[in-house]
């Protein structure tokens, strides 16, 4: 494993200085695009053509509305698994390093966000339907 | 100095190679899917421009490029105009930790053949699959169109949800490793490629990462019988272009993520590196156009069930069963 600080501005070394001139390179591109775009582009502006499309139909009302409650429960769910995947991630790098010791606790943490899951499965949070 | 000022040369002319064949490649594989997808509903596919339809890729930049590009009323302008060049950047800066080869000497200085080799690799990859969340969401939210939101609001939560199964089915691969390099994930398949070894995380992987890029059976962002577009339903001329040269792209990553973690990356007998891992990306592609070929697009209590109830759970009891064995 390499650190990223040896030779961080060198260009002979594939690390962040790398990655942020590629980072430039692609945002040229694709501002690139977009100027072309708008410079070779139609621009003939109309009401109809600027309309929301609603498949031909007069549009009522904006279309900002209030998320349902289901898409809520998805965004907590993630949350907290997603800190226990960063958790889980650190430790599998150096599980051999850690062993058995680490494995025992880390099983008793997996057990432990399985039988949370299976909470939520069986309290039907993870069942899609209208609240 | 004078060292410095060559090897930046050297690092432009490589980073331009790259991008640039990932932008051919992109626009070929819309050529080959549109043609292959074809071929497998008995129809011939593009053939006007070019033999067997070669250019059409060109065609479709000078047509994107000519077309008008609207706003709709009570868009959230900023939003609107920046979304898709989030999703093409994100996909575009994930291939940047794909290896495609040993290093080469150059000037006597090592060029390693990969954009950057971050320690953090595989996390560099989760960040920008998880970036790429707000150009479809804020695309869809920003567009004033009732389509256009629930295809964003539809590939939030779609995405998250996959994206647990996703992590969490590569952590054996790095207890396989002991790193988040990519390089060193390469290195570690120096006798056996891990799909050998894990199977079951392939399997999850494949699945959960198809769900990430938004393609059938996963495609209920963008379900073009019930949403119009969905997220994109407002888009036009290369905006449009880029929302999809993204999806391209993002196909493209895939391929080599798939190659890199699980089939040796670049490893292979007898051709260049190069064509090694641009050999395995064409194939994974070749097989994502033939499951959009293949199979109806799921609904969204079966999506939501596949994910929570059967990847995360197997992903999970797989990492404990890798931990189990290694400690052996």
């Amino acid at each position: 494993m390499r650190p990223v600080a040896v030779g961080a501005m060198s260009p002979f070394h594939a690390g962040v200085f790398s990655l942020v001139v590629f980072t430039v390179l692609a945002m040229l591109f694709i501002a690139s695009q977009l100027f072309l775009a708008a410079w070779l582009g139609e621009k003939k502006k109309s009401p109809e053509k600027s309309r929301p499309y609603e498949c031909g139909i007069i549009p009522t009302g904006s279309a900002r509305f209030r998320y349902p409650v289901p898409f809520y429960l998805v965004a907590i769910f993630f949350l907290i698994f997603d800190v226990e995947g960063a958790f889980i991630l650190t430790w599998a790098a150096v599980y051999r390093e850690m062993g058995f010791a680490g494995y025992a606790q880390m099983s008793f943490f997996i057990v432990l966000l399985l039988a949370g899951l299976f909470y939520i499965w069986k309290q039907g949070g993870l069942d899609w339907k209208e609240p | 100095m004078l060292l410095w000022i060559a090897g930046f040369i050297i690092l432009l002319v490589k980073l331009t190679i790259v991008l640039g064949v990932v932008l051919f490649l992109a626009g070929y594989l819309v050529w080959v899917e549109r043609k292959f997808l074809a071929r497998l509903q008995v129809r011939l596919g593009p053939n006007r421009a070019g033999p067997f339809g070669l250019l059409q890729p060109l065609a479709d930049i000078v047509k994107m490029l000519t077309k008008e590009d609207t706003v709709p009323d009570g868009a959230d302008r900023a939003f609107f105009l920046l979304a898709p060049a989030v999703v093409a950047l994100t996909a575009l800066l994930m291939f940047s930790v794909v290896p495609f080869g040993k290093d080469i000497t150059v000037l006597g200085q090592r060029v390693p053949l990969v954009i950057t080799d971050l320690n953090i690799g595989l996390l560099f990859v989760f960040a920008m699959s998880s970036l790429s969340v707000y150009g479809v969401a804020l695309g869809g939210w920003a567009s004033n169109n009732k389509y256009g939101l629930l295809g964003g609001i539809r590939g939030a939560a779609q995405m998250i949800s996959y994206e647990l199964a996703l992590g969490l089915s590569l952590v054996p691969i790095v207890m396989l490793a002991h790193s988040f390099s990519i390089v060193d994930i390469v290195g570690a398949q120096q006798k056996y490629p891990f799909i050998l070894y894990q199977p079951l995380a392939f399997l999850i992987f494949v699945i959960s990462a198809m769900a990430e890029s938004k393609r059938i059976p996963f495609d209920l962002p963008e379900a073009e019988n019930e949403l119009v577009a969905g997220y994109h339903t407002e888009y036009s001329g290369m905006r449009f272009g880029l929302f999809f040269l993204g999806e391209y792209v993002h196909m493209m990553v895939f391929g080599g993520l798939l190659a890199v973690l699980f089939l040796g990356g670049w490893r292979g007998p007898f051709l260049p590196p190069v064509v090694w891992l641009l050999i395995k990306i064409f194939l994974v592609a070749l097989f994502m156009i033939w499951v959009r070929g293949t199979l109806p697009r799921l609904r969204y209590d079966q999506l939501m069930t596949l994910g929570w109830k059967v990847l995360i759970p197997l992903a999970l009891i797989n990492i404990l069963v890798t931990g189990a064995v290694g400690l052996m």
